[in-house]
C-alpha cells in the first residue's frame, strides 16, 4: 500500500462481499419459492423477496466501485485521499441506509412502506429496482456526491491519468442519470422510457466506463505494462461502449409505446454492444502474453481474464441473443431476460469487483506479494465454482426461455402463462442446483481469507 | 489491426464517437416524448387511471408481474389482461378483477400465490382502469398472442 488513505476501501469491499452473499441467499429463495408458492408465503411474498435479491445486488455493487476507487484514486493521483474522513462517513450513512432499506422490504409491507415514508409527497416508488423509499434515494443521492466530490479532489489536485479522468466521467454519468429516478409521471410509457435512463444508462454506459477504468487498472498492476500501451486500449473499449450503447438503449423502446424507428435503430446500434466486450477480452489477453513482470498474485489477473470473458458471453453473447426487435419480439419479458440478466450482472460487474478485491485486499493486509499459494489454490476453486455455477444457471433459464416462448407464444393453441410455468418445473430444480454452486463457491472463496500465512522457513 | 491505432486516435474515436451518439440519443429522445401522448392515448388518463397507476406502484405489482413485457417474471403478463381475462368489455373485466382481487391467496398447495392487498372497491375500480388504459397502447403489435 503506498498511500494510508488507501485503507479506507476495506470496509467497503468487505461489506459488498457480505452483501453479495445476502443477495444470492435471497435468490436461492426466490427459485425455491417458484416450485413450492407455499414456501415463506405469506411471511415474504416474492415481490419482497425479488426486491431484497435486485436492491442488494445494485447496493454491493456501488459498494465496491466505491472500494475500488478509493483503493486506486490515491495510486493513481500519486498523492492521500482529499478526505478519508468523509470517505469513513459516507460509508456508514451508506451501509446504515442500505440496512434500513432492506429490513423496511422485510419487515413492513411495501404499501405501509411507500405511506410512512411519505411517497405521496414526492412519489418515486414501485419501480423495478427503484423500489427504495423516496427519502432514501435522496439520501443515496447525498452519499453519491460526497463520494463524487471525494474522488475529483483527489483527482484535481494531484498526477491526471486516463484511467482517473475515464473513471470519473462514468462517476459523473453515474449520479446524473440517477436523477431520472426522481422523475415519475402519470403516463406508463413516458415512465417506461425515463426509467430506462437510469437502468440502462448505468448498466450499459456508464458503469461500463467505470469495468473499463477497474480492469485497465489491474492489468497495469500485475503486467508491467507501459501506461500509454493500455491507455489506448480503454479509450477503444469506452469509444465502443457509447457508441453502441446509448443509442442502443432503444432495444427496450421496441414494445412499451415508444415509436417505430427504434425497431430498427435499437437492433443496429445494440447489435454492436458486444464488442466493447470483446475489446475487453483482446485487451486482457494481450497484456498477458505481453506482460514484463511475473505478479505474485496470480489470482488478480485469472479474475481479470475471468470479467473480460464472463463478461462478454453475458452481456455480449446472451444480449446479442435477443437484441434484435423480431427475436426480440417472442423473447421480450420472459426467462430469456432473466438468463442475459443473470450472466451479463455476474460476468462484468460482480467480476469486477471480485478483480478489484482479489488485487488490492491481499495489499490492504499487508501481503504485498499476494495471498500464499495455498491460499490462492483455494480462491481459485471458488472462481471455478461460482462461474460454472452461474453459467449452469444461466443455461437453465435459457432452456426455461425457450420452453415459454414456444408454448406460450407460439403455435395456434398456446398455453397460458401458469401452465407453461409447470411443465418447466423440472428446468428450475437445476437452476437452484447451480445456484448453490454459486454459493458454496462464495462461501469458498470466503475461507481463502482466512487460510494464514505458511511461515518463512 | 489494434497495433496500427494510435493513443491519440483512440481518443479522438471516444470523444467524437461518444459525442455523435449522445446527440442522436438526445434528438431522437425529444421526437419520441413528443410522439408519446398520441400512441399512448394520454388525453384518456383519467384520475382514476393515474390513482390506478399509483396503486399498482405502491403495492409493487411489478415486483411479480410483467407489464408490456418489464418487471418480474413469476406471474403473468398484465399490459394485455383486459383482452385475455375482460373479453375488452370494461364492465366484465372490471367484476372479474374485484373478484380476483377478494380471492387472493388461492388455497391450492404449493401454487404461486398472489397476497391479499385489502383494496376497496374504487381502489380495484382504478386498477382496472389502468390496466384497461395500458392495454391499448401502441406497443407495435406485441404480445405476439393473447396469452401475453
Amino acid at each position: 500500500m503506498k498511500y494510508s488513505s488507501q485503507a479506507v476501501a476495506k470496509p467497503y469491499f468487505i461489506f459488498a462481499l457480505a452483501l453479495l452473499a445476502g443477495e444470492i441467499l435471497f435468490g436461492l429463495l426466490m427459485a425455491t419459492q417458484y416450485l413450492f408458492g407455499d414456501f415463506l408465503f405469506p411471511l415474504i411474498p416474492f415481490n419482497v423477496l425479488r426486491m431484497v435479491h435486485t436492491n442488494l445486488l445494485i447496493v454491493l455493487i456501488l459498494f465496491g466501485f466505491m472500494g475500488a476507487t478509493y483503493y486506486l484514486i490515491p495510486e493513481e493521483s500519486e498523492r492521500e485521499l482529499w478526505s478519508p474522513w468523509l470517505a469513513k462517513v459516507t460509508f456508514w450513512v451508506f451501509a446504515v441506509a442500505g440496512v434500513v432499506t432492506i429490513l423496511g422490504y422485510l419487515l413492513v409491507p411495501y404499501a405501509t412502506l411507500a405511506e410512512i415514508t411519505f411517497n405521496t409527497l414526492l412519489p418515486t416508488m414501485g419501480r423495478e429496482f427503484l423500489e427504495q423509499p423516496t427519502i432514501i434515494k435522496i439520501g443515496i443521492v447525498f452519499v453519491v456526491l460526497s463520494y463524487i466530490l471525494n474522488v475529483t479532489m483527489t483527482v484535481i489536485k494531484g498526477r491526471k491519468t486516463v484511467i482517473t479522468t475515464v473513471l470519473l466521467t462514468g462517476l459523473f454519468g453515474l449520479a446524473f442519470f440517477f436523477l431520472f429516478a426522481f422523475y415519475l409521471p402519470e403516463n406508463l410509457v413516458m415512465d417506461k422510457l425515463f426509467w430506462w435512463f437510469v437502468v440502462h444508462l448505468w448498466v450499459e454506459a456508464t458503469w461500463e466506463l467505470i469495468l473499463g477504468a477497474l480492469l485497465a487498472f489491474v492489468l497495469i498492476k500485475v503486467s508491467g505494462i507501459d501506461r500509454e500501451h493500455i491507455d489506448k486500449w480503454l479509450y477503444l473499449i469506452i469509444a465502443m461502449t457509447l457508441v453502441s450503447g446509448l443509442v442502443g438503449t432503444g432495444h427496450h423502446f421496441y414494445f412499451m409505446g415508444a415509436p417505430e424507428y427504434w425497431l430498427w435503430l435499437g437492433s443496429i446500434s445494440s447489435a454492436v454492444e458486444p464488442l466493447p466486450f470483446f475489446l475487453m477480452i483482446l485487451f486482457a489477453y494481450t497484456v498477458t502474453k505481453q506482460r514484463k513482470i511475473q505478479y505474485d498474485n496470480k489470482m488478480a489477473l485469472t479474475w481479470a481474464k475471468g470479467t473480460a470473458v464472463m463478461g462478454f458471453l453475458g452481456a455480449g453473447v446472451w444480449g446479442f441473443m435477443h437484441t434484435l426487435a423480431p427475436v426480440n419480439f417472442y423473447t421480450h419479458g420472459t426467462q430469456l431476460t432473466a438468463a442475459h440478466g443473470h450472466l451479463s450482472f455476474y460476468g462484468a460487474y460482480i467480476m469486477i469487483i471480485f478483480t478489484i478485491i482479489s488485487y488490492a485486499m491481499p495489499i490492504l493486509r499487508g501481503r504485498p506479494k499476494g495471498n500464499c499459494a495455498k491460499a490462492q489454490k483455494v480462491e481459485l476453486s471458488a472462481f471455478w465454482l461460482m462461474n460454472i455455477g452461474m453459467m449452469g444457471l444461466t443455461l437453465a433459464l435459457t432452456v426455461a426461455g425457450v420452453m415459454q416462448i414456444i408454448q406460450q407464444r407460439t403455435g395456434v393453441n398456446p398455453l397460458g402463462f401458469m401452465e407453461v410455468q409447470a411443465t418447466i418445473a423440472p428446468v428450475y430444480y437445476t437452476r437452484i442446483a447451480f445456484g448453490l454452486m454459486v454459493f458454496i463457491g462464495l462461501i469458498t472463496y470466503f475461507t481463502s481469507f482466512f487460510i494464514k500465512e505458511e511461515k518463512a522457513k | 489491426m489494434i497495433e496500427r491505432i494510435t493513443k491519440s486516435m483512440a481518443k479522438n474515436i471516444y470523444l467524437g464517437g461518444g459525442l455523435f451518439a449522445l446527440l442522436i440519443f438526445t434528438g431522437l429522445t425529444f421526437d419520441t416524448v413528443q410522439q408519446i401522448p398520441k400512441r399512448s392515448n394520454d388525453d384518456k388518463i383519467t384520475p382514476s387511471v393515474a390513482a390506478g397507476k399509483n396503486l399498482w406502484e405502491v403495492n409493487n405489482c411489478v415486483g411479480c408481474h410483467t407489464i408490456l413485457g418489464e418487471g418480474a417474471y413469476y406471474a403473468p403478463e398484465l399490459g394485455n389482461v383486459f383482452q385475455r381475462r375482460g373479453g375488452s368489455d370494461e364492465a366484465g373485466f372490471k367484476e372479474y378483477m374485484k373478484g380476483w382481487m377478494a380471492a387472493q391467496p388461492m388455497s391450492e398447495p404449493n401454487r404461486r400465490k398472489m397476497p391479499q392487498f385489502n383494496l376497496s372497491d374504487k381502489e380495484v375500480d382504478s386498477i382496472s382502469d389502468f390496466l384497461i388504459w395500458t392495454s391499448k397502447v401502441n406497443a407495435n403489435q406485441w404480445p405476439p398472442n393473447i396469452e401475453g
